[in-house]
């Protein structure tokens, strides 16, 4: 089967609702596995790797879990095809980086995917959108349960899992949430957040993460130790650390709305007036401002925007999923033209932004000339 | 002071982070500062950026030097050095030493606390409950209670068998 017809389409996806997705985009909870007495995919030869797809794939397909799941091999899969993956945060680079030997295991709500010979043999993964990262790390741990008795792991009761890199050893966990802090970045604060989150042991990424720009305002907060810890006490410790990050960005909000509201107006209307209005656009500034425009979604500005709208705007416009509408193949150029035409076309029927009470916003701060 | 990564020019990027009480440096020139991200808040991780420089430092230490090969897979220090990443499950134990130091930088603890495959759970629950029975053996011998200890013998006999038979599976 096609990966087109399998994926739902983003108007789709947008929609899906979770707790606190306000700022909460996604969580993502992803074990690492490997199987016993194989090296691992970046050491082994091609053979081995070809062999350890073949054990592997068969028993993840087998999983109730995985029922009518979408599964290939990657090299069945289209440069194009892998990127849109990306796009859509369901594998890394890395594996879009991969050929023979690796494969693709996805089912449909998009809520567990599972990469074959990424860095480990097994990178599974339980997606939900909003703060659900317990119920994702439920969902996982269920099928990883399942998974032991159809294939032999590599662990060690001293070390635990045993992964390629030793910073994934022990528990082979990875749990993130994808979040939305725009108040953090115009209050100038999100520095000191991430500096203390950091402290804290946890990790803070771009979009696509590792080694990443935070484009949109978007950013990633995982944990970064996975041995001497159990996986209930690192979920614990991260759904507490996002809860204060949750509590810090409206705080932002508010505070930017009290002390600033002109700035926050500001940000939003120009937003609005270059997505609404331009005839070229880079997807870099597409998301800056969409970033923008979803604030101004959350504060109630836009009486007829609904949030998925923008979400839908944030995966359609981005390179591969733009390049995936033409049939020919784009240049950045012309891609930068046809996204500027998609949202002129998408926002025409927007009304634009407008400040919320403005009267009492006159009245605490004098017309400042705007 | 040297910049900790390419050894040659001066220092002039001093970052400090504390984990769990310990704290850790890290002197970087402005060049490999740069190239890090370090101006970069967004893209930039400390522990990332400490956990890289230690995985080079600490392997070089180990005994065997960089010829040391895991006789599984043929997996070499060096190798770790370039790859970051290990050849497979049995290099854990080849380079267990080089690991140990490294592994307590990186990580909350050294052992796992996490979850356990059902057959290793099935061993470590049957192994707790050999070590508790052995010490009933020897209270029992010790109280001169024959009776209690024969029981607890032929007990501990039966849990040895289920051993045997969780772990040869």
């Amino acid at each position: 089967m096609n990966i087109h017809d399998f994926l739902p389409p983003p108007s789709e996806t947008s929609r899906r609702e979770g707790p606190h997705n306000r700022i909460v985009l996604s969580s993502r909870v992803r074990l690492a596995r490997n199987l016993k007495g194989l090296a691992f995919p970046g050491w082994a030869k091609k053979v081995e790797r070809v062999k350890a797809l073949e054990l592997i794939r068969p028993a993840v397909e087998s999983l109730p879990q995985l029922a009518g799941a979408f599964s290939e091999s990657m090299d069945n899969l289209t440069v194009l095809d892998k990127n849109i993956l990306v796009e859509r945060h369901l594998i890394s680079r890395e594996h879009a980086a991969k050929s023979a030997g690796s494969g693709l295991v996805l089912n449909k709500e998009e809520s567990l995917c599972v990469m074959i010979n990424e860095e480990d043999h097994l990178r599974m993964q339980a997606l939900r959108p909003g703060l659900q990262i317990k119920q994702a790390w439920s969902a996982i741990d269920q099928v990883d349960s399942r998974l032991e008795k159809k294939l032999d792991y590599a662990f060690s009761p001293e070390l635990g899992y045993l992964t390629a890199c030793p910073t994934n050893l022990g528990t082979g966990i990875r749990v993130s949430a994808m979040l939305h802090l725009p108040g953090l970045a115009l209050a100038e604060q999100i520095n000191q957040i991430i500096q203390a989150v950091n402290k804290l042991g946890l990790a803070v990424r771009g979009l696509y993460g590792e080694g990443t720009e935070a484009l949109g305002n978007v950013f990633q907060v995982s944990n970064q130790m996975t041995l001497g810890e159990s996986e209930s006490e690192i979920v614990e410790r991260l759904n507490k650390v996002l809860a204060q990050i949750i509590e810090h960005e409206e705080n932002a909000r508010s505070m930017l709305l009290e002390k600033k509201p002109k700035f926050v107006y500001n940000q939003i209307g120009r937003a609005y007036g270059v997505l609404a209005n331009a005839h070229i656009i880079s997807s870099k500034e597409t998301m800056n401002q969409l970033s923008f425009m979803r604030l101004g979604v959350d504060l109630g500005l836009f009486t007829d925007l609904e949030r998925w709208l923008v979400d839908e705007l944030f995966i359609i416009t981005q390179p591969a999923h733009l390049q995936r509408r033409y049939t020919e193949k784009l240049g950045a150029e012309e891609r930068d033209l046809l996204r500027a035409d998609m949202l002129r076309e998408r926002l025409r029927q927007v009304s634009r932004p407008k400040p919320k009470a403005a009267a009492s916003s006159a009245s605490t701060e004098p017309d400042q000339g705007a | 002071m040297l910049c900790c990564i390419c050894k040659e020019k001066e220092a002039k990027v001093h970052l400090t982070q504390i984990v769990n009480d310990k704290m850790q440096k890290v002197d970087l020139c402005e060049q490999c500062a740069k190239d890090k991200g370090v101006n970069d808040p967004a893209g930039f991780s400390l522990a990332d950026l400490l956990l890289g420089l230690g995985a080079a430092q600490e392997m070089e230490q180990v005994p065997g030097g960089p010829e040391l090969k895991c006789p599984h897979c043929g997996f070499s220090q060096a190798d770790f050095k370039k790859a970051g990443r290990l050849g497979c499950a049995q290099c854990y134990t080849t380079f267990a030493e080089g690991l140990e130091g490294l592994l307590k930088s990186m990580h909350k603890g050294t052992r796992h606390l996490g979850k356990v495959p059902q057959v290793f759970q099935q061993s470590r629950d049957l192994s707790d409950k050999l070590k508790s029975l052995q010490k009933k053996l020897d209270k029992a011998v010790a109280d001169e209670d024959f009776e209690q200890a024969a029981v607890v013998r032929d007990e501990i006999k039966v849990t040895k068998d289920k051993l045997g038979d969780v772990t040869a599976a």
